[in-house]
């Protein structure tokens, strides 16, 4: 089979007029993220097998895969929060920009704030609107009146959250609906600017519309930040995901521009999986 | 792609809606090749009643076209079909349309059968073999593009976008005789560009054929070969498999 960049015959047709039709290879973008030969295990049980691949700068790229594949551990180790498991060891290289974030002396603080993350549950502070937005910049030691309020409006705003929140920001952030308190730790993650939002499962437990809410926001937030998505969801990755990787049992099986993955995979598995036919 | 890959899904009832689509896909091309049939045939024994039928019998296409159609939506918003699956989707949509089209060629053709029913048809009989040959030759692409169909097999596709050409010959060569038979006898020219809007028709029908076989082709392997000579098709492993 042919790979995806010498997929697109000439057809000895005039391309000239498509434009911006003609799709963007891998090979042409440039890297956020680079994952070299990354095993992991958990005690003796190994959870990733040899993963190597890279997450394009300014793009969304979705990891899809059966319960238990390995998808979420992965994505976990884009800004060690597996250190946090004891028993969990990580081999390889995960390159952001020339450095190797596993390697000694990274601050692992200054990392999460690189590499920010958001859950399943949407996870606010039991504090206000505005507080949780705040945080982080708190953290950083920032406490100018002025200033906290035009990075919480300028985050709030990116969030898509400012319209509907800013006469109630002293308000508890619990006061909020499932999807706008999911919108606001979004806006908390990218008050402190981090280049690379993880996303795992942001979705997951909201409805229909807010859903869509968070996949709108996904899309604006691609121009400013490189995103990775975990979803169970299929359509979801391929309604957000410019590139998507195929997960199964601790393996990366196949990795590839959305379109091409969800029109023409090149693994059986990787088919067998998007259309229904796995298991 | 492949032919049992359609009943595999763990939702039976999409499997049925899948099989289902391909059953009619192949009941509305038996439909057409029948018509092509008859319409040569009335053309050719000036049996008009046979050509009032196809008539009748292509409105049965254009109904199905727009059955399949509606189907196909319906399962494109139901079941939201990936990989394999969209292809096969947006192949059918585009194969119906090329069916449609051949039957629409076919009662083209069927028109001529009654225009041409009447006693100075005899100066033509001469032509009517070659003219049912052509028939032949595109009724004969029509049903291995829907073998090739039913089968999921790119090599019965690839031998049929083949043999394209043997029929654009054919076509050449009857037109050379028409012709030939016009400027022999002005008298001739009314009726004559008749058998040449049929062996106009019959070519498109090869055409069309030959469309579908493209469709089968990106269907099976995920390779859009149309614009392409084939010369420059290679296939890959999914095509090779069929290929053996």
């Amino acid at each position: 089979m042919m790979s995806g960049e010498e997929q697109t015959p000439s057809h000895g047709l005039d391309v000239s007029v498509l434009g911006d039709m003609k799709e963007r290879s891998l090979a042409e973008e440039t890297i956020a993220m680079d994952i070299k030969d990354v095993d992991l295990f958990y005690g003796d049980k190994q959870a990733l097998f040899n993963v190597n691949m890279v997450i394009p700068e300014k793009r969304v790229t979705a990891f899809i895969g059966p319960s238990g594949c390995g998808k979420s551990t992965l994505l976990r180790c884009f800004n060690r929060m597996n250190d946090l498991v004891d028993s969990c060891r990580v081999e390889g290289k995960i390159m952001l920009g020339d450095q190797n974030i596993y390697s000694k002396g990274v601050n692992v603080a200054d990392l999460r704030r690189n590499v920010g993350m958001v859950f399943q549950k949407p996870n606010p502070f039991p504090k206000s609107v505005y507080e949780n937005v705040a945080y982080g910049l708190r953290l950083q030691g920032i406490n100018n009146k002025s200033t906290l309020d035009d990075v919480v409006e300028w985050a709030l705003k990116g969030a898509a959250l400012w319209d509907e929140v800013k006469d109630r920001l002293e308000d508890s952030a619990f006061g909020l609906s499932g999807g706008q308190q999911q919108r606001l730790v979004i806006a908390r993650a990218i008050a402190v600017q981090p280049e690379v939002l993880l996303l795992d499962e942001p979705a997951s437990a909201l409805d229909p519309i807010s859903t869509l809410k968070i996949e709108e926001l996904i899309y604006e937030l691609k121009s400013t930040y490189t995103i990775a998505i975990v979803t169970h969801n299929m359509q979801q990755a391929a309604r957000v995901s410019d590139y998507t990787a195929f997960m199964y049992l601790g393996e990366l099986i196949e990795f590839d521009s959305t379109n091409q993955l969800f029109t023409n995979p090149k693994q059986k598995k990787t088919e067998d999986y998007i259309t229904g036919r796995y298991g | 792609m492949e032919r049992e890959d359609i009943s595999e899904h763990i939702s039976q009832q999409f499997n049925l809606e899948m099989e289902d689509l391909r059953n009619k896909v192949l009941t509305m091309g038996g439909i057409v090749e029948k018509n092509i049939a008859d319409a040569i045939t009335s053309v050719i024994e000036g049996d008009s009643d046979l050509a009032e039928k196809v008539s009748s019998e292509d409105l049965k296409v254009n109904a199905m076209e727009v059955a399949i159609d509606e189907e196909c939506a319906r399962v494109l918003a139901r079941r939201q079909p990936a990989a394999g699956d969209l292809r096969v989707i947006t192949m059918i949509i585009k194969t119906i349309t090329d069916l449609e089209r051949i039957g629409d060629e076919a009662e083209k053709i069927a028109r001529m059968g009654i225009t041409l029913n009447d006693a100075k048809r005899d100066s033509l009989r001469g032509h009517f073999v070659e003219l049912r040959h052509l028939a032949e030759s595109v009724r004969r692409m029509l049903r291995d593009a829907l073998d090739a169909f039913a089968r999921m097999d790119v090599k019965t596709a690839c031998t049929c976008i083949e043999y394209d050409d043997t029929v654009d010959e054919e076509y050449e060569a009857i037109m050379r005789q028409l012709i030939t038979h016009m400027m022999e006898d002005p008298r001739n020219i009314r009726r004559t560009l008749d058998v040449i809007w049929c062996t106009r028709s019959l070519e498109r029908i090869g055409d069309h054929s030959k469309n579908v076989c493209e469709y089968i082709i990106y269907m099976v392997s995920g390779k859009d070969i149309r614009h392409l000579s084939l010369d420059e098709i290679e296939f890959g492993e999914k095509g090779e498999q069929k290929v053996s």
